[in-house]
Order: structure tokens, then C-alpha cells, then sequence
């Protein structure tokens, strides 16, 4: 019975790291309707932002590393929504394409800079060790990047809900034409969801530092559980995203536990298309009269 | 309320859907104060020529000129913030906002912010302050058709742009929203351009009229016209 209790701590880490990570699509993909694939990319650029900040200043330096990280990603992600993917709004086949082309070249450019070879980020002194929890044992840093989805969930649920920007945010993903007639430059909106979006992914690529090694592909790791997150979830549903992270994650935990990690991958697969087949819209879907 | 300086100036105003071309050089003038009814058959270009007049759809030609100010080229939002009020075809709200929230977005992206015309809004349609904490897309077509005109009125228009208001809604509603466009023009002296197909509803409040057939203006004229034969001929299905 106790090893089986470990993959609870387990399974909800490994949720919080696809919450993080979904986080970010929410946004992008989930409001705006564009599928990135370089959004793996910008985690990357999350990764090696923590690594070359930790690098100058030292282990502490990852706390800093988030809100630079942040801020980084953001300025890709802005960069790229306007030099390229606004000129494709409505075209989704050649936005993934454009955007995929687009996550070669930034991984490509992060092998010339900082070398094919994985880095190593030190996780500060006060995320070494471990606590134990529901019965599991848990590294710290796990417990970390839990509380950082939390936080991250709570300020993404005040953003989009108690602010002015947020609310026009909300009204340009619902009905962009009625939003220019009401007033709001969508354009602003458009590069301000993108800039958050791709934000969101830097702070989850900080996350990732703490687990793991640093390499030019980390974000290709947790991209496509990240998007089915996010289509489980129902489109730019943010509690949706929530509970499909958690049920992705513990999913993933004790399917591992009783297979291996290959098989186990293989069984959230078959999970999520039959899941999807039964409810295709996700778990939670926008409803108005209009739309049920 | 006497008619003055055109408030929209629209001259041989052409659009298109990709090769599609719908507006063949369309004429037209809103004066200040004054109702202009913009009539036709289904598919003539009538939606078409009010997407090109707000910069919904680029024009491919001609001029389009707002209180003396050529907005041709004018990105959408910013022609509503210069106060010309558009209320699309089909009762469009914000579903997913509530009926408070769609009001206070287009407040907050006017450029006079004065929360007192959510309340000037509300006068004109009291009945949806019963509604404030509800989503939108849960009302009624025509409580979703008076929010769509209030939310067009919070930008404090001096041009309100209506598209088939009267669509698709109950009869009760219908005569609610047509006292409303009657009080707001006749006794505010807001200038409106309104696509309508009932002509018994254009005859009540218009003050002049063009008739749109192919893409073109077939025939213009003042209320009075309305009953001629001709018009008549162009209006029928």
C-alpha cells in the first residue's frame, strides 16, 4: 500500500509542471486559438535564462530567474506573434507549420549558443531535501513547483477576472469583430495575450530547471501532454486545465508504477483519445444559448 | 429635429470578399440629426456596406467621412472611439462576460470613461438591470439585442450604425427597441443609419431612405417616397 501512496506526491508534481506548462497554452492556444508549436521553445528560453542567471549569481538566483524569465519568453512570444503568426490568424494549418519551423530554427539557435550538450541548474540550497506527504516522499523542489502552479493559477484566475486588461482579453477571444466595434484594439490585445502566454512558458522552463538537465529539446518533452492538457480541459478553460493536469498527472504516476514509463505514456494516450471521443469539447465548455 | 451637416459622408464606396466584389460605388449621406434607412433584399450588400462604412471590411475604393474627417482608412476601434456606435446584425454580445461586463469592456475602451453613460445606457433599456450578474449569452434574443444597442450607446455615439435590430426578435421587444431608436434620435437628436427590411418600421422613423439593389443604390429619396410604387417593386421578395 505504501509505495502505491508515493505516487500520489508524485503524480500531483508531475500535474503541476503540465499545469505550468498548460498555463501558458491557455492563453495562446486555448484563447487565441493558435496552435505554437515553438511554445516548447519559449520554456527552453525559460530554461537557459535560469541557467545563465545562475551562472553569474549563484543557486539563489533562480527566484530572480522567474519574473526575467517571464519577461524573456514574453518578448519572444511578442516577437513572434508580430512578425509572423498575426499575419496567419485564421489559417491554423500554416500557423502550426510556421510556428514549427519556427521552434527548429530557436532550437537550433540554443545549440549554437550554449552547445548541444545538456546543462545542469543547482537548485538553491533551501529546495534540497525532502518532505513527506500523503504518505510519499517528495523533494522539495517538486513542493516548490507546486506552489509555483498554484500561485500562477490564482494570478492567471485575477488577471482574466478582476482585471480591466483581462476583461478585454476575455471579450476579444469571444467575439473579436464586436470587440473592435465596442472600442478595443485587438491588435494590443492580440500581442498582450501572446506576451503573457509565452511568459507563463518561461516561468514553467525556470520550473523544469529544477528537475531536470537543460537542453535545446526540454520543451519538446512536455509540449504535446501540455496541449492535451489543454484540449482535455476545454479550450481556455482555466479550471478545466487544473483538474485535467492533476488527472493527467497521477494518470501518468500509477500507470508508471504498475507498467513502465514507455507503456505508460501509451495508456494516457489511449486515456485522453477515448476520453475525447466521449467529450470532445473537453471537460468544460463555454455555453450560451447561442452555443448549446 | 431638423436635418444638418452630414455627420457620414460615404462616396462611391466599393468592397469585396476576396474576388467577390458586393459595393459597386455606394453614395450616401447621414446628416446631423438625422435617420437614414438603408433597405433591400437579402444579399444585396446592405451588411457589406455597414462592415465597410465602420472598417469591419477594408473598402476596396471610395471615401468614407465622419464628422468632416476622412476615417477611410481608420482602424475600426478608433472610429468608435471618434463615436460611431455600431450594433452588428444578430444580437451580438459577449457571451461568456455578464450583461454588467459587456457594458463596463466598452466603457473602459471609449476615450471618455464616464461611467454615467452605463447608467444613460440603462435608462434606455431599464429592463436589463435586472440582468447585470448574468452572463449574457443567457438572455433572450431580444434582452441580447437591447444589450447589443446599449453597449453601443455607453461609447456615447454621435452616429449609431444599426443592422437589422428588429431581427429574429419577439414582437413585445421589437416595439420596445423601436420606441428606443425613436427616442434616441427624435429627442436626443442622434443621427442613425439603420438597415431595416420592414418597411412599415422605416416609414415610422426615417427621415430618408436609399434602396440597395446589386451592390448599387437603386433609388434614394425622402420618407414620403417610401410609398411609390417603384420602391415597393424593389422591396418585394
Amino acid at each position: 500500500m505504501e509505495p502505491l501512496l508515493n505516487q500520489l506526491p508524485i503524480g500531483l508534481s508531475i500535474g503541476a509542471v503540465l499545469l505550468l506548462i498548460a498555463l501558458g497554452l491557455t492563453f495562446t492556444f486555448g484563447q487565441m486559438g493558435v496552435i505554437n508549436m515553438a511554445h516548447g521553445e519559449f520554456i527552453m528560453a525559460g530554461s537557459y535564462t535560469a541557467y545563465m542567471l545562475q551562472s553569474r549569481a549563484g543557486g539563489e538566483a533562480v527566484i530572480v530567474a522567474l519574473p526575467v524569465a517571464f519577461a524573456v519568453a514574453g518578448a519572444l512570444g511578442w516577437l513572434l506573434e508580430r512578425l509572423a503568426v498575426r499575419h496567419f490568424y485564421g489559417r491554423p494549418l500554416d500557423t502550426l507549420l510556421l510556428t514549427w519551423g519556427v521552434s527548429l530554427v530557436l532550437q537550433q539557435a540554443a545549440r549554437d549558443i550554449f552547445g548541444a550538450p545538456n546543462v545542469q541548474v543547482v537548485a538553491p540550497s533551501w529546495l534540497t531535501g525532502r518532505v513527506t506527504l500523503l504518505g510519499g516522499s517528495l523533494p522539495y523542489a517538486r513542493l516548490f513547483i507546486m506552489g509555483l502552479a498554484a500561485a500562477c493559477v490564482v494570478g492567471v484566475w485575477a488577471y482574466l477576472n478582476r482585471s480591466r486588461q483581462g476583461r478585454r482579453m476575455r471579450a476579444v477571444m469571444q467575439n473579436r469583430e464586436l470587440a473592435a466595434v465596442s472600442g478595443v484594439a485587438t491588435g494590443r490585445v492580440d500581442q498582450l495575450t501572446f506576451f503573457i502566454g509565452s511568459g507563463l512558458a518561461g516561468v514553467a522552463g525556470v520550473a523544469l530547471t529544477l528537475i531536470g538537465p537543460v537542453g535545446p529539446s526540454i520543451g519538446t518533452y512536455y509540449i504535446v501532454d501540455a496541449f492535451l492538457v489543454v484540449v482535455a480541459g476545454g479550450l481556455g478553460q482555466l479550471r478545466g486545465a487544473v483538474i485535467a493536469a492533476v488527472a493527467l498527472g497521477m494518470l501518468n504516476s500509477f500507470a508508471e508504477f504498475w507498467t513502465d514509463a514507455s507503456l505508460a505514456k501509451v495508456i494516457v494516450f489511449v486515456v485522453i483519445v477515448a476520453f475525447l471521443q466521449v467529450r470532445p469539447q473537453g471537460l468544460f465548455v463555454l455555453r450560451s444559448r447561442r452555443l448549446t | 429635429m431638423t436635418a444638418g451637416a452630414p455627420v457620414l459622408e460615404v462616396t462611391g464606396l466599393e468592397a469585396a470578399y476576396g474576388r467577390a466584389r458586393v459595393l459597386f460605388g455606394v453614395d450616401l449621406t447621414v446628416p446631423e440629426g438625422g435617420l437614414l434607412c438603408v433597405m433591400g433584399r437579402n444579399g444585396v450588400g446592405k451588411t457589406t456596406l455597414l462592415n465597410a462604412v465602420t472598417g469591419v471590411l477594408p473598402p476596396t475604393a471610395g471615401t468614407v467621412v465622419f464628422g468632416g474627417e476622412d476615417v477611410t482608412r481608420t482602424p475600426t476601434h478608433q472610429r468608435v472611439r471618434r463615436g460611431m456606435g455600431y450594433v452588428p446584425q444578430g444580437h451580438e454580445t459577449f457571451p461568456q462576460l455578464t450583461v454588467a461586463e459587456n457594458l463596463q469592456v466598452t466603457l473602459e475602451a471609449t476615450a471618455h470613461r464616464d461611467k454615467g453613460a452605463i447608467e444613460e445606457a440603462l435608462e434606455v433599456f431599464p429592463r436589463l438591470r435586472e440582468f447585470l450578474g448574468r452572463r449574457a449569452g443567457f438572455l433572450s434574443g431580444g434582452q441580447q439585442q437591447q444589450l447589443a444597442i446599449a453597449r453601443a450607446l455607453v461609447t456615447r455615439p454621435r452616429l449609431l450604425i444599426l443592422d437589422e435590430p428588429t431581427e429574429g426578435v419577439q414582437p413585445s421587444i421589437v416595439a420596445e427597441i423601436e420606441a428606443a431608436i425613436e427616442r434616441l434620435h427624435k429627442e436626443k437628436g442622434l443621427a442613425v443609419l439603420l438597415v431595416e427590411q420592414y418597411l412599415e418600421l422605416a416609414l415610422r422613423l426615417a427621415d430618408g431612405f436609399v434602396i440597395i439593389e446589386g451592390g448599387r443604390v437603386a433609388r434614394a429619396g425622402s420618407a414620403g417616397d417610401l410609398q411609390d410604387e417603384e420602391v415597393k417593386r424593389l422591396l418585394a421578395v
